[in-house]
Parts: structure tokens; sequence; C-alpha cells
């Protein structure tokens, strides 16, 4: 930091680099780096850019995957379904039209947008980076300022490579201490969301800092930032630190030789300073934080799964009871059940949330020699094709497979039911995805979020399950 | 996009914390490429039985809200997912404005790209105005933009705030795209720089 500088946060540091212009009223003009395109929310976008006589300002940093609404079974015949198949050809049409790089359904680089970006090295440190997706907060786990944005946004990014913008507040949440033994980052980011609530973020970048978050590898990282937005942030950053640079290095499309080394210089500068300026800041001790699953229709729903369905009537005013009791209702669970003595139905191991191949290893490590319970339906959905067949070189598709589970290709899934990958009514799952929306994996279904681990323990035992319990210390 | 002046409409209330985007428009009705059409599946799980019949005890299913241009909503609404499908559904619909105590960020963003007015006021005015909607016809409320109110039935007058830029945006129907493009000197002169001290980022 130059002398006399006003200490700026990581945010205020990708901020200031990215501004083009202040317009009178404080409204920045914000260039972005990178732009994801996916199926589901761009077509009325390049409909727009035709209708104007526009095109993209720099196809060269847009890339286009189809990830939403595409098939996790045999591909080989296509998309059976017409609306999916017309999307995803849509797609295929406007990426041609424009010459944006594009991750066709049978490469194996293909999957969900938000693990194909880092596997591929388009997400880097210091860069902005938006798609029409709220989960976009993933790439802040590289210390980039990613989020997500709505279709008219994506043509204007497309139109101008830039976004109306103004900056965001500042939060830190620091995480300190050691993790206890069958604790994991989905467990760290849902502690932080039951903490702060669902609309604690809104308005704010939170920067995750902390012992914790330090010590965690990469596809943790991108679990926490991935579930900021369900704290209601748009954006979850975590300064780039070794494990980052070495994650990326020799990614297709990270910088190469001396340019790799100017980049890392760079990046160096971009933590936050020593005395920087948060609007708000959160402390949560490790030791606080349990395997924990949700227990309601708000990923705030939180408790640990040594505890109990929670009772409406202990809530202070009649909204939050009135709300609380309509979730138990559609849940279909009665105040004081045990969480472990909640069956479920499905396992869903997967979405942008935890797919990553650590995420499978942690799952097969639970499921290893096991059997899924008589009556449950589990699946596992790597987040791409290459997560697939490094899982396949690593055997864990063996593991899942032999225990009963379904192995399939990449893509959303189950974490949204756009594809035929739903819950039926009242069918319970136990999910690695990010949001228990009534109707999210399909309507009428149930959706019980956790990690990976404990998604598998709940496949092998039939109900909600304390994984601690299955797998030796 | 459509400009957004004074409104004077039927209001609906839907005082329930936390709708998310799956409730305004549940995932798979997404599978469109057009922008318009989604209004029939507007809260689809609220508004429809398990038969496909309407449920006649949903407030929009009712008559005079089946009208509703305004709708005063609970806090943190549109949480959840990015897609302009939530306002585009509620556009198609009839909504042009909604009210409530506090919006999540990506859904209040995506209102303004569509004409529609995302006002926030404070939980116990919306309260109060939740209560003239269930007066239904006899009880429209005015919105009026630029002079920054909304007009309870009985004439009081309450004051919102809102961006300069997106409220003359609103009022004028803006493409902002255009108004971006007049800068595109500026936007060649910033890649430029990027460029020579970041060639990794920009290309």
């Amino acid at each position: 930091m130059a002398e006399g500088a006003r200490p700026r946060t990581l945010f205020d540091k990708i901020w200031d680099a990215h501004v083009v212009e202040r317009l009178a009223d404080g409204t920045a003009i914000l260039y972005i780096d990178r732009h994801l395109v996916h199926e589901v929310t761009s077509p009325q976008a390049f409909e727009g850019l035709r209708l104007a006589g526009r095109r993209p300002r720099r196809p060269d940093l847009t890339f286009a995957v189809a990830d939403h609404n595409v098939p996790t079974s045999d591909r080989s015949a296509g998309i059976e379904e017409p609306e999916s198949r017309l999307q995803v050809q849509t797609l295929e049409h406007n990426v041609a039209e424009f010459g944006i790089t594009y991750f066709p359904l049978h490469d194996a680089r293909q999957g969900i947008v938000h693990v194909v970006g880092p596997e591929q090295g388009i997400t880097l440190p210091g860069l902005t980076i938006v798609c029409g997706d709220s989960h976009t907060s993933t790439h802040g786990a590289f210390g980039a300022l990613a989020f997500g944005i709505g279709t008219s946004e994506v043509e204007h990014v497309l139109a101008t490579q830039t976004l109306l913008q103004k900056p965001a507040k500042n939060m830190l949440i620091e995480v300190n201490g050691r993790l206890g033994f069958g604790c994991t980052a989905k467990d760290v980011v849902l502690a932080i969301i039951a903490r702060i609530g669902t609309a604690g973020g809104t308005g704010h970048v939170i920067e995750y800092a902390g012992d914790v978050i330090r010590s965690l590898d990469m596809a943790g990282r991108m679990t926490i930032c991935n579930m900021s937005i369900e704290a209601g942030a748009r954006a979850g950053l975590i300064a780039p630190d070794d494990t980052t640079f070495s994650w990326l290095k020799g990614r297709p499309h990270a910088p190469r030789g001396e340019a790799w080394d100017r980049a890392v210089a760079y990046w160096r500068t971009l933590p936050s300073d020593a005395g920087a300026q948060y609007e708000s800041r959160i402390v949560l001790a490790a030791t606080d934080i349990a395997p924990l699953v949700t227990w309601g229709t708000s990923p705030e729903d939180v408790v640990p799964i040594t505890g109990a369905v929670p009772n409406p009537e202990d809530e202070a005013t009649e909204a939050r009871r009135a709300a609380k009791r309509r979730m138990l209702d559609y849940m279909g669970l009665t105040p004081g059940t045990r969480m472990q003595d909640i069956r479920v139905d499905v396992v869903f191991i997967g979405s942008c949330t935890n797919s990553r191949i650590e995420d499978l290893r942690a799952a097969a490590a639970v499921v290893n020699g096991r059997k899924v319970a008589d009556g449950v339906r589990a699946m596992v959905v790597p987040g791409s094709g290459l997560v697939k067949q490094q899982a396949e070189r690593e055997g864990l598709d063996r593991i899942f497979k032999e225990a009963g589970f379904e192995w399939r290709e990449a893509g959303c899934s189950m974490c949204l039911g756009m594809n035929p990958d739903q819950l039926k009514p009242g069918q319970r799952c136990a999910s690695t995805s990010n949001r228990n929306f009534e109707g999210r994996q399909g309507p009428g279904g149930r959706t019980h979020l956790m990690s990976p681990a404990m998604a598998a323990a709940a496949a092998v035992t039939g109900r909600l399950a304390d994984v601690r319990e299955l797998v030796a210390h | 996009m459509q400009p957004f002046t004074t409104l004077t409409g039927i209001a609906a209330a839907l005082p329930i914390p936390n709708i998310d985007t799956d409730k305004i428009i549940p995932a798979r009705f997404l599978k469109t490429i057009k922008r318009t059409g989604l209004g029939s599946a507007l809260f689809h799980a609220m508004r429809y039985r398990a038969d496909g019949s309407e449920d006649p005890e949903f407030v929009l299913n009712r008559e005079p809200w089946r009208k509703a241009e305004i709708l005063i909503a609970g806090p943190n609404f549109g949480c959840g997912s990015s897609r302009e499908h939530a306002p585009w559904a509620l556009l198609d619909f009839g909504i042009r404005c909604i009210i409530a105590p506090e919006f999540a960020d990506i859904f209040y963003n995506n209102c303004f790209k569509n004409g529609i007015l995302p006002i926030k006021l404070p939980q116990s005015v919306c309260d109060r105005l939740a209560e003239d909607a269930m007066l239904g016809a006899n009880a429209r409320l005015t919105v009026d933009l630029a002079r920054q109110v909304v007009v309870r039935p009985d004439g009081e007058e309450i004051r919102f705030e809102i961006d300069p830029f997106r409220k003359r945006c609103l009022l004028e129907g803006l493409d902002d795209i255009a108004l971006t493009l007049a800068h595109a000197d500026a936007i060649a002169a910033y890649e430029s720089r990027r460029r020579a001290a970041e060639p990794w980022a920009v290309g």
C-alpha cells in the first residue's frame, strides 16, 4: 500500500481497478472481464441484441455452456424434451453466430458453469466475473468479484462489456479455530447463514477470513462463496493465496510463463490492507460448528444433526410463528422430532455447491463398502465431465455404483429440477445443493440441505444421520 | 422499456416473508426463449391446486385482486435466483409496482430493467398499505414516481426514496445499453490501459 493511501479491502481494490467512468450520481460503468453464459438466462439477451442491431463487444471474453436444462442420463440420442432441446439449440446457434467459446454437450469440459469456469482457468483472481445466475458468487473463492445478473444485464454486458453499478458495502466474516471431525465447508456456510439470516448480507459483498477459511482447499472455498447469495449477498470473496495459485497454475485459460509470474505478483497485492474498513464484521468460532442440516424451506432454517425439529410457538412474533408453521406443514414435520429420526426417499449429491472431485471423494469415503438403504433413490451428478472422468480414474464411480447409486452425466440436475431429475410431491431429499425452497427440487418436494458426507450418510442409513457415527475418527 | 410515471390501481397484499424466485416462478417454467407469456405461471404453487385448478383462497385468484397492479409484499421479496423470469411473470400478470420492507438485490435490479417500480418502505408502513389493499377496489393506491410518493385512499402521502439514476431511467423508459454505448470511447481507452498492465485479464 502506498504511504498515506486509504487502506482498502479486497473488494475496494477490485472495484477501483474496474471503474471505467464514474457518472454524476455515483453510478459507475464497471468493466467486466469474464462473462459466463448458459442456456436458460441468455436467449432473450441475444434476441435483444439482434433486435437492436448490436453485436457482442468482446466475444473472446464470453464463455458458454449448457447446464441447467440438460439431461444427466444417456445423451447419445440428444435431448428428448422439446423445450429443453430448443433452449440448448438456441444457445448453440447464438454462440456460432457471434463467435463465442462454447463447451458442447458431448465435450468432457461441459458441466455446471460454476464448476467449468474455475476448472478451465477462466476464473482468475482480481477479475470481475458475471453470469445470468445467482451462484456466480462461487468464483469469489479465487478473489474475483463475481456476481449474478438478470437477462437484461446479460444483454448489457454482451453489448458493452460493462455494467452500471453502485459499490456494495463491505462485510467481513471471520471463522476462527479448527473445524471439528465430520465438519466441512458446507457446515461453515450453513452456520453463517443461520447466524446472519437470508437477508443478512443484502447490499454487501462478504469477505470470508480466519484460519478455517485459510485452511480450506479451493473446493471448500467455492462451497462457501457459492452460498453467499443464500445469505443475501450478491458476492463472496476470499483473498487469493498460494492455495489459489497452485490450484490455477497450468489450467487451459490461465496465463503461462512470464505472464503467470506477473499475474501472481499482481494477485499478491489484492488481499485487504491492514486497517481496511468494513461496514460490519461477524466472528464465528469453529468449535461452535457441528454437522448441520436444514429443517425448513429457507437456508437459514438450520439445526445440528443431533438436534430436533424446532417448535414454531417458540418464535417471538405471530408472523414468524405462522411462517414456521407453514414450513413444517410443507415439510411434513412435527416439532420435537429428532432430526436423525427423519427418513429420506432421495439423496442428491451434486450442484454448483458440492459436485467437485473433493466433494465426491468425501461422499465416497462414507459410502465405501456400504449399500444404499432399501427404498432410497440415490444419485451422484458430477459437476463436469472432467470431474466425472477424474472420479472414474480414482474408482469412485465403482464405489457409488456398487452401493446402488446412480452415476450420472454433468449438469445442474435435481438442484433445481428443470430437467427430468425432479422430486415427486411429498418426497424427502437429503441434498448437497443450495436451496431448500418450496418446490425447488420438484413440486411438493421436501429438501434438507447438508454436506456431501452427510448426504452419503443419509443414503446408506435411509434417514438423516450423523456422519461422525459412520466413519472412524 | 415501458416508462413508469404514475399508477393508480388495485393493490394486493401478500405479506409473507422470503417469497423466493422459485415461489414467484418455478424453474420448470423457465424453458422459454421469450420474455412474454409467463403470467400464467406466476406464484404457481400458491395459486393453483394439485389438480391444476385455481385455489380460490389465494389473493390473486379473487376479485378484485385478479386485476391488481400493485403488490404489497413481505421482507426479502425476490430472494434466490437471478432469473429475470420473475419480474417478467409479474409484469405479464399486470403488476407494475411492488412495495416491500426489503428486496433481494438481484430481483430489485431486474425490476428496474422491466419498467417495474420496487418501493422500499418500513414494515409498519407496509402493514398499513396491506390493510388498504384488503379493502379492494374501493381503496386504490396511487404511486407517483416523479414526486416519490404513494398516496393512500384517504389522501395521505407516503414518501419513498429511490436512486436518482434509476428514477430517471424509469420515468423516461430509457435504454441503458444506449446510455452506456455513448461512453464507448472511455471503454476502449480503459481496455487499452488494462491490456498493458494485465494482459492476461482482458486479452
